[in-house]
Parts: structure tokens; sequence; C-alpha cells
């Protein structure tokens, strides 16, 4: 290990790393701007430049690997003389403009120029002026300010798996952009916002709203997939801002998807503030006396068996949890959250959840994608994968239609059959998974949400099992759930119980008025009109199909307006937090099926959180560790037999639109509308 | 120092397809065979070269997009390159261009006068060609003949020690459809000293060297 002097002080560092992290872990911070620790090094904007001895020049940090001996002075007036230099250059042609800036107060050139700028200018020729570029509907530019950094360009390049940004002209010409005129499309793209160490890239959506100083900062948790990536939601004044990555290297590193990042403005549109009841046929605003009312009244002579419930995919496991515990009390079995018909039980659970976890997908070495578009279903789970792949010697296949990951993937077959033949070692691709260390298998709900769901679940269970994937310390069986709420209902247990009735078996019930009432806890995706006359209670906080449908609303929150813990498709139990509170009498979901509960002479046994925290440790210890993906023991799972040679098909028709919150989302409609027209031009796969 | 501009929005043009003559084609394959295997991308310039040379000397986009594909990388990636190199045109060209080297010792050499004599010979400003299509005139960062500075490039050639009035009469040799011998134009012999040599003029006299 390479021992150098900082400073000063003697450090001993790993071998092949930079002179800059060498200074980060000696604690002495370097600015920069054009590096980034997740992108490769370009060494181009020269801020980072030290003092080396036996070195007539300055060096770039950044770029030079550490070697043994080094003497490195940070602080030496060579040093500071040379950033002064830099920055001056730097500033000559970027406007100042802060005032007007979004990137104002959370700049990195602006405060990288309040200890190196020079506070007057020596550059007395016209200042240059770019013009701006078409990043798409969420990303503001202001290229003038652009100071070529080019984390941009190795982000969409690198990470994002779209060559499409480059860096053109040269010297004073140089420019960012695209090659013909066209937006840039990525599902990832809001993340080059951050990235961006100046204000040339900026939220279209968040443009000239609130400054940054003036927003509160939650820190939570997404629920818009079910990756569970990790987020701060900044608010101001009761409402939701903008959305944020926070950093968790074992889920979304520090990125998140552009449908997390910005269908925040769906949390302001249609929501359910108040309680309705249909009165005549109508929904008629309520007060929460009268809704419980009513509903008590449809329950009053109601048997167990003649009540359902079907919790829907934003659903946090609080709620679940009281509903499925209040749908026992008044005797009923019949509970599902399997929205989408998914032949998953809840029993093993090594069957249901992302085994390898996402960041064990580093370690795989070959991977097969059972009817999953993991690029459009969990964008931070494809770009893992992508990371993978660009480290090498990783091979990819998939089963089902032809579709464009980022990355080489090489296609199967359109479903079952090819399935079959791999399961039976039949098929070339078995092979290679036999032959890796650590082969993995992805499976999706495309392949699990049909009629034969449990058998393609039973050929996927034998495929890991033949082709090695499940070893000591390695499980590389995966489930990709896209519903936030899919695993935590089935680790509460929100499935049907012995004899009950699961989502199709609600719906045809109920159509032929096999049903008393049947309470949607944010159900929003199943076939309303199956619902028939049957009396439905939604409790939810959009006016999308549900509520449409219902007898009574009682108005919910939605993910960033709660205490809730979401269990992503992994298995980790994550808690969000409360960042704004709900629109008006809007109310935390978990205490109005509490409260309902006593309306209904049946209340509940816990009076705060805590308690209910309690109850879903007894029910699953995995909630007694949040945060932490347990690996789960191996079991049977599945039912084997034929399935239908059908081919897959993808489930998602539109990644940005797949709930109530981003459905209300404009930012998404524009997305939507850009995604269909890029998609025309292309000859089209998925969008 | 001129801008490149950016290509037509739709990335069309009247410029129509394009697709290496047959002769091109194999001079592109030879091109690519001089470098390893999996870097076919380092033969950019040369085939961009080669599809310029073709095309009038301009690269019209789907010139650019054809050499993308035929290297297999991303169209960006190409036009990257096109508009670092002021050799890359993204514009219709004149048959002869004109490339004045303005770069410190051009400069310091009399380049101005140079730039003013082929203004005033050719009538046209930096950045345009003449009606008849003959010439265009361009600026350049230093193209490397400092030594015989200043120098402009014409096509493939290069002209040295130039003056205003030396330049003007290469132009007009140029527009009279004659061909004007390149390299220095005093008659210097490729870049010897102008009066003779002035170093290393005393025979070495170094131990081992001895009866040189
Ligand atoms: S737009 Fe921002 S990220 Fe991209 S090169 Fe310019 S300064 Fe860097
Ligand atoms: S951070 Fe080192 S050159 Fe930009
Ligand atoms: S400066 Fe003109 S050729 Fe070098």
């Amino acid at each position: 290990m390479p021992k150098l002097t900082i400073d000063g002080v003697e450090v001993e560092v790993e071998p092949g790393i930079t002179v800059l992290q060498a200074c980060e872990t000696a604690g002495v911070e370097i600015p920069r701007f054009c590096y980034h620790e997740r992108l490769s090094i370009a060494g181009n904007c020269r801020m980072c430049l030290v003092e080396m001895e036996k070195s007539p020049k300055p060096i770039a940090s950044c770029a030079m690997p550490v070697a043994e001996g080094m003497v490195i002075r940070t602080d030496s007036e060579m040093a500071v003389k040379a950033r002064r230099g830099v920055m001056e250059f730097l500033l000559i042609n970027h406007p100042l403009d802060c005032p007007i800036c979004d990137q104002g107060g959370e700049c990195d050139l602006q405060d990288q120029a309040l200890f190196y700028g020079f506070d007057r200018t020596r550059f007395e020729e016209a200042k240059r002026s770019v013009k701006e570029k078409d990043f798409g509907p969420l990303i503001q530019t202001f290229m003038t300010r652009c100071i070529h950094c080019t984390r941009c360009v190795r982000f969409a390049t690198e990470i994002a798996g779209v060559e499409e940004l480059g860096l053109t002209g040269r010297g004073e010409d140089v420019e960012i952009g695209t090659y013909i005129e066209k937006a840039l499309v990525s599902e990832l793209s809001g993340n080059m916002i951050d990235l961006c160490p100046v204000g040339a890239l900026t939220s279209k959506p968040y443009a000239f709203t609130a400054r940054s100083w003036e927003l509160t900062k939650t820190e939570s948790i997404d629920a818009l997939d079910a990756v569970g990536s990790a987020i701060r939601v900044d608010s101001r004044g009761g409402e939701v801002m903008r959305v944020l990555p926070r950093l968790n290297e074992a889920v979304n590193e520090e990125w998140i998807s552009d449908k997390t990042r910005f269908a925040y403005d769906g949390l302001r549109r249609q929501r359910l503030d108040r309680p309705y009841v249909r009165r005549d046929g109508k929904l008629e605003e309520a007060s929460w006396d009268q809704a419980f009312a009513a509903i008590a009244g449809q329950l009053e002579d109601a048997p167990g068996r003649r009540i359902a419930a079907i919790a829907g995919d934003l659903a946090d496991c609080e709620s679940m949890l009281a509903l499925k515990d209040l749908m026992a009390a008044l005797g009923s079995v019949h509970t599902d959250c399997r929205q989408d018909g998914a032949r998953i039980e809840a029993g093993e659970r090594a069957g249901y959840i992302f085994n390898t976890t996402i960041a064990g997908i580093e370690r795989a070495d070959a991977c097969l994608l059972i009817g999953t578009d993991p690029r459009f279903e969990a964008p931070l789970i494809n770009a893992r994968l992508r990371k993978r792949y660009l480290a090498g010697g990783f091979s990819v296949g998939f089963v089902g239609p032809e579709v464009d990951l980022t990355y080489r993937a090489e296609p199967l077959g359109a479903g079952p059959k090819t399935l079959g033949e791999i399961a039976a070692g039949e098929h070339p691709f078995a092979a290679v998974l036999d032959d890796a260390a650590h082969p993995m298998l992805i499976v999706g709900q495309g392949a699990l949400a049909r009629p034969d769901g449990a058998r393609v679940l039973a050929t996927a269970r034998r495929i890991a099992e033949e082709t090695g994937m499940i070893g000591d310390g390695w499980n590389g069986f995966n489930v990709l759930h896209l519903a936030a709420a899919r695993v935590g209902g089935l680790d509460i247990g929100f499935v049907p119980g012995e004899g009950g009735l699961d989502v199709a078996a609600i719906l045809e019930a109920a159509g032929s008025g096999g049903l008393d009432a049947v309470y949607l806890l944010g159900a929003d995706e199943i076939d309303m009109a199956a619902l028939a006359d049957t009396f439905v209670i939604y409790q939810g906080h959009h006016g999308d199909a549900g509520a449409e449908a219902a007898d009574v609303i009682l108005p919910g929150a939605a993910y960033t307006e709660k205490d809730a813990t979401y269990v992503n498709t992994e298995g980790r139990a994550q808690h969000g937090r409360l960042a704004v509170f709900p629109p008006g009498e809007a109310r935390e979901d978990w205490k109005i099926i509490r409260a309902l509960s006593g309306v209904l002479g049946r209340t509940l046994p816990y009076d705060d959180i805590g308690a209910l925290r309690a109850r879903m440790i007894e029910v699953n210890r995995i909630f007694a560790a949040p945060d932490e993906a347990r690996p789960a023991e191996w079991g049977a799972f599945g039912t084997p037999g034929p399935m239908d040679p059908a081919p897959f098909a993808y489930p998602l028709e539109n990644f940005y639109m797949t709930d109530p919150i981003t459905r209300a989302s404009m930012t998404m409609a524009e997305c939507t509308a850009l995604a269909r027209s890029a998609n025309k031009d292309k000859t089209g796969t998925d969008g | 120092m001129s801008g490149p501009t950016n290509p037509p929005a739709n990335g069309a043009d009247e410029a129509g397809p394009f697709a290496f003559t047959k002769a091109n084609l194999a001079l592109a394959d030879e091109i690519i065979g001089r470098y390893p295997e999996d870097r076919e991308a380092s033969a950019v310039m040369g085939l961009l070269d080669l599809a310029q040379r073709q095309n009038d000397g301009w690269l019209p986009p789907p010139a650019v997009a054809y050499v993308a594909e035929y290297l297999h990388m991303p169209q960006i990636r190409v036009y990257e390159v096109v508009t670092f190199y002021s050799m890359f045109n993204l514009k219709p060209v004149g048959r002869n261009q004109v490339r004045v080297c303005t770069t410190t010792p051009c400069w310091l050499r009399g380049s101005a006068a140079v730039l003013d004599a082929c203004r005033e010979t050719l009538g046209i400003d930096l950045n345009e060609t003449t009606e008849d299509g003959e010439f265009t005139l361009t600026e350049v960062e230093c193209l490397g003949a400092c030594v015989n500075a200043p120098m402009i490039q014409i096509n493939d050639d290069y002209f040295e020690d130039l003056d205003g009035a030396r330049t003007k009469a290469l132009l007009d040799l140029l527009k009279k459809g004659d061909k004007p011998k390149p390299g220095s134009q005093t008659g210097r012999q490729c870049s010897a000293p102008l009066k003779g040599f002035a170093t290393m003029i005393s025979s070495a006299k170094t131990k081992g060297t001895e009866g040189d």
C-alpha cells in the first residue's frame, strides 16, 4: 500500500486510487467540477489542481494515480494560485446570473467561487452565449452557464446508456448537445440535473418555484415502483416542491428514475380531501361520521364471507395489516394484494423476493430475464445490471418480446416454450447459466401475472435449482415486482385465507351479487365494472378509478404524507416519512381503519404507530429489521405443470403512468406524449 | 476562430443519401485494418476524410451517419470529431479551400497582411465561398509550419513564406487555373535558414570525431 504525504501528514492508501481520493481519505477536501466517483475520469475542469513535489506544474489530482512517496500540498501558494486561475477562466464566460438561477444556493461553482473567486474581472471581451438545447420536458437548459465538465455526457453514455449527448466544437465554441436536435429520452435523465455542478441543467417542473434554503427536507422512501429508492422530499408550506435522491448504495446508489423524481405534481392534483358518500347515485361530500355510518349500515348484517378487501399498489404495510386485522374481526378471509392477479403465494419468501439483492447483481456473471423489461419496470435495477454489464463478463439473455435494455442482451425466445427448454437443459443458454459461477434470473410480472403464472414460477425455480443458482451465500432467484405494496402485502399475509377469494374470484363474486361489500385500499387497477352493484368502500388519496366506483370514499394519505413501511422487491422493509400533511380532512391510512374499526364495534388493539409496528413484527419478523435485506430460506414454491405456450408480454404499457399519482401528474403526461412520439419514430419497442 | 454550424434539424439534407464508392470501400477497409480488431473506431478520422473527399470537400449529415454506422459508433461520437477538427466541413465549400494560419508565430510574421490579401483578391470574407464556387476562405490555428511563417494551406498543399503580394500572386495563378508550386514562395529550400547556415557552422572538434 503506497504511503504518501498530504499537507505534511503521512497517509497510507489503497493502491490504484487517485491523489484526489487519497486526499479525501486524509480528510482534505479538493474542489472539483468534472470528477465524480461514479463516472469515468475526464480531468477537464482543472479545479482539482494540487502541488506535487518534483513536478514543475500543478497536477490534476483527480486524474493522477497515487504513487509511493508522493508529497502533495493542497494548501500551498502554488495550489491556491492555480485554483484561483482556473476559477477566473471558468468565470470568463459564466454569466453572473446567480440571483435568477435555480442552482443558486446549491451550486458548486458558486461555492467554490466563494473561496477561489476574484471579485472583479480582467476579461474585457464579450462573454459568449450559447443557444438552449432541448433536453425534453424535464430538464431546463441554460447552456451559457455550462462549464463543460461533461458530467452529463458521461452520465448519459455510461450510466443511462443512451449515447446521444456529446461535446461538440472546440475552444471557445465548445458546446454540449445532441447530434440531431432532438429531445434526449432516458428514464434516468433527471439525474443529470443533480450531476450538473452549475445551473446549466435544472429541473423544468421546479423552475423558479422555490429557493433551496427555504425548503424543509424529509428523508423518505419512494413508493412509485418496487425498488424503494431512498429519496429526500423537499417541501414548503405543506406542498412537495421537489423530490431528490438520497444515497443508498444497497438500492439506488445516488440515482432515481424520472418517475420517482418528477411525478410529485400528481400529489397536488385530483386529491380526495374529504369523505364522500353516494346518495341517489351521486357522490356527495360528507363528514367522517357520516361516511363511517354509511359503512356501518352496510356491514351491520353482512356476514364475513360476503365482505372482501383488495389492497392496491401504493398501500403501506401498516394500513394493510390494520385492514387485514379488521377483515379478520369481521370474519372475512377474502383479502388480496395482487391486483394484477400475479400467481405468487405468500408462503415461501424466497419465492417472491429479489433474493440476489440489487447490490448483489454486481457479483453475478450471467442473467436470465423472464418476461420482464427491467429498464422500465425498475430503472435502478436495470442501471445496476448495466453497471455489471459494463464491468465485463456478464451474459444476459431474455425470454419475452424484443427490448432495448441499454446493454447487450440475447433474445432467447418469446415465452414458456423457451423457458421449458432452458429448464430441461436443451437450450444453449442453459449451458451459459451452468458455466457461470454466480448465475441469476429475474422473473417479472409479465410471466407471473397470467393464469399459468404458478407454473411459470415453478419452471423458473427449476431453472434456478438446475443451473446452480442456489448455493452457499448465493441465491440467484429473483422476482421483480412493480408495486411498492406487493412484497409488504405478501409479508403481512394480505392474501386469501383458508377458502378465501383472490382478486379474480372477488370480482366474479361481486359481479354475480355474491358480496355485500368490497373494501378497496387504494386499489385502482382492477376492472371496476366487474364490481357491478356491490357496495364499494374506497380508501385512497386520488380521484381515480376506484373512487369513481365507490359508494363511500375515505380520503387517505399519499406516500409523502405518512410515516409508513414499504418492503421493496428485495424484501427490504423501509420507513417512509411524513413530509407534508395530507390535504383537507384526509388522514393517515392506518388511523382511518383504526377509527372505522371502533365504529364497527371491533376496535383494533393498537392506539399508536408503535403498537401497530409491534403487531407487524409479531406477524412477520422481517419488520424487526428495517433497512435490511435478510436472506430468505429456500423452499418449494410454484406449481409444476404444463404452461400455456402464449408468449410473455411486458406488463407496463407506459412507464410514466402506473398509479393514481403518476396518472394525475401533468409532467408524467408530457413524458408519455414524448415517449409515444419517439417510439413512433423508432419502429418500435417498449416505452 | 469560427464555430461549426449545426446540421439541419431533421438530419436530412439536399445532399441525399451517402455511400462509399467501390474504390473507397476498399480504402476504408484498408484504413480500418491498420488498427487492432476491436478498435475500429480509431479509423474514424480516416473514414471521414475519405467521405469528405468523395463528397466535394464537405460532410453532409448522411455522410456522418454513414461513417458512424460503418464503424458501429454512435452518431454523436462521430459528430464530436467532425466539429473538433477544422479540416472537416459541415457545409459545402469551394474547390479551393484557403486556410489562413493566424496563430501567434504566423501572426508575428505578418499573417494579417496575408489574410487581407486573401480577402481582397478573392472578394470574400472569412467563412465565405466565392460565387463561382472556386474558393472558400477560413482561418485556422497553427498548422505546424511556423518555421516558414506566415503560411496558408490550400487543399492538400502548404504555401509558406508569404506576404501580401506573394499571396495575391499565388491566388491569381489559381484563379487562372494554373497550379502554383507548393512550399516556400521565396525559393527557400524546405525550411532551411534564409541567409545561409547560422548554427553549427564550425566543424565539430570533439573527441571521437577527429579529422571530420
Ligand atoms: S451541462 Fe452541466 S453537467 Fe453538462 S457539461 Fe455543462 S456544466 Fe457539465
Ligand atoms: S476535477 Fe480534476 S480536472 Fe476536473
Ligand atoms: S503558427 Fe502558423 S503554422 Fe504554426
